[in-house]
């Protein structure tokens, strides 16, 4: 076995809110699938950008506002090539879910019609259902959805004769999934649905924060994510997308920024990136988002990887040992992204999350923004646990050790 | 053993083994309710004699805390004219179940009290 030091990083002094204490206790924070916590180098950029280079953006001749100016394409720069895309086809938007939007509204009310199909997956976070079922309800278009295997895998021969129909014209899944963890071959599916003629849509909101990404080999025509997952600030997403796509699409918002030339009666809309950046952007946001994406560059995705997924592991190891408590997703840590979600015999995931917080160990329960792949699986809720690069192997025993704690309140060894 | 302050003895055992759980055919009032936060799901048939609840039962499936709610309330709800239900409030079921609520843990406590009115009254927005 190779040592397992090697992977682990120590990076916990970088990120200020585990120098808090609930009720006496050090954070135990296993919640980094829902938000990540922010280094150091992030909140001291979007205070040093706020204190000394705030000016809107694209409009200023004076030296400030072309600081301002500088420090938001620069942050543009930087986070378009820390996932291999190109600068020009890299779009700001508020989340993840807006840049799906961005895709349903935009491509979709013009590609799409009666006769066509969407295909997506069961294992989809609403951020990329939702939209497709609203675009397909009012298009009179098909909304179908890829089957799990037991464990919570897709087949790609289960997408060939979907992809066979013919009748496919957009491919939107999970990356990751932000409750199986499942990693999906996206590669491979881009290229199936490509030679199908179907545009594809990838949600790499838990991709992107926890491994090695590259937009442009993975090819799909759209692909989105969001900041605060990957140690950036809330209230930025990106999408990337093809440009030949992008450049036949009409805008999403209209008004401010977005366009070239307005008269009274029609406008002209802008070049890429910002045809599609109605309003003044969160320049602040991406400034910190491209000082999270240095910081990750920095301790590099392979080792952030290995990190984790060597935390997964010790998590699923010791989950193991726990009665009554059966995980859901892809079988060892290899195959998934570093989260176990999971259920015990006996007591509800709420409670197990409320338990679980009086030792200090936070854990997310409920549908996760997946209510039909809760409904796939036979359960109402689970529990959920993931790691970040700050978490240890001491987060990971904490958490074990509070589900014991919780089976000894419910006596559940007593009935 | 461990002592909690929310997971008393009674409340775990309300929730191992709920008073009134399962389905009422026939039945005269009934209602459903999901909390979208959490997914859980509560039911509740009811039948009524004389402008009262003769019977009910309660189904679906929730927390400790809104499992055991169901249960405690249903043994009062038993018996209480139609025109009282309409009148119970959040205190009621808190104080009945004699525990500390957090905010977060509010709605799990209210939930089955709001299934119960929305079936008799009809007001399926309480307590918003």
């Amino acid at each position: 076995m190779p040592p397992a030091v090697d992977s682990a990083l120590r990076v916990r002094d970088d990120f200020p809110i585990f120098t808090r204490r609930f009720g006496g206790r050090p954070l135990v924070y296993l919640d980094s699938a829902a938000t990540s916590q922010k280094p150091r180098a992030v909140i001291e950029v979007v205070a040093e950008h706020l204190g000394a280079h705030n000016a809107n953006v694209h409009r200023g001749v004076y030296a400030l506002a072309q600081e301002a100016d500088a420090a938001f394409e620069g942050a543009r720069a930087r986070i378009a090539a820390h996932v291999g895309a190109a600068t020009e086809t890299t779009i700001f938007t508020k989340n993840a879910t807006e840049a799906i939007n961005l895709v349903a509204y935009a491509w979709g009310r013009t590609n799409i019609g009666p006769g066509d199909a969407v295909l997506i997956t069961q294992m989809e976070h609403h951020a990329n259902l939702v939209p497709w079922q609203v675009l397909c309800r009012e298009r009179g278009a098909e909304l179908r959805y890829l089957n799990l295997d037991e464990q919570g895998e897709l087949s790609l021969e289960d997408l060939d004769r979907e992809l066979a129909r013919g009748d496919v014209r957009l491919l939107a899944f999970a990356h990751v999934s932000n409750v199986l963890g499942t990693i999906n071959p996206v590669a491979e599916m881009v290229a199936r649905a490509r030679a199908a003629g179907a545009v594809t849509v990838i949600d790499g909101a838990q991709a992107v924060p926890q491994m090695p990404v590259d937009v442009e080999s993975i090819g799909a025509d759209f692909y989105a994510w969001t900041g605060h997952k990957a140690l950036g600030p809330t209230g930025v997403g990106v999408l990337h997308g093809r440009r030949e796509v992008l450049e036949r699409m009409p805008p999403f918002l209209t008004g401010g920024d977005m366009i070239a030339n307005v008269d009274h009666r029609e406008a002209s809309w802008n070049e890429l990136p910002w045809k599609f950046e109605a309003g003044t952007p969160p320049v602040a946001e991406a400034v910190g988002l491209a000082a999270a994406v240095d910081y990750l560059a920095a301790l590099g995705m392979e080792r952030v990887r290995a990190h984790e997924q060597a935390l997964t592991k010790r998590m699923l190891d010791g989950l193991a040992t726990v009665p009554g408590l059966r995980v859901v997703g892809p079988p060892g840590a290899e195959r998934r992204g570093a989260l176990a979600s999971f259920t015990i015999e006996g007591i509800h995931p709420h409670d197990i999350a409320e338990l679980a917080d009086r030792e200090g160990v936070c854990i997310r329960a409920g549908h996760h923004c997946a209510q039909p792949l809760m409904r796939c699986l036979g359960v109402g809720a689970t529990a959920r646990a993931s790691v970040g690069v700050y978490n240890d192997g001491d987060d990971v025993d904490a958490l074990v050790g509070a589900l014991q704690t919780a089976r000894e309140v419910f006596a559940l060894d007593r009935e | 053993v461990t002592v909690d302050d929310l997971y008393r003895d009674y409340i775990l055992e309300h929730y191992k083994h709920p008073r009134n759980f399962g389905e009422l055919q026939p039945h005269d009032l009934e209602a459903q309710e999901h909390n979208p936060l959490c997914g859980d799901e509560l039911g509740v048939h009811i039948l009524v004699k004389d402008g009262r609840i003769e019977d009910l039962r309660f189904h679906g499936h929730g927390c400790a805390i809104s499992q055991a709610a169901a249960s405690i309330a249903s043994e009062e709800l038993k018996g209480m004219p139609l025109a009282e239900v309409g009148r119970l409030d959040a205190d009621w079921m808190i104080e009945l179940l004699g525990i500390p609520v957090s905010a977060t843990r509010r709605k799990c406590a209210l939930l089955n009290l709001k299934v119960v009115r929305g079936a008799v009254t009809g007001d399926s927005a309480w307590p918003s």
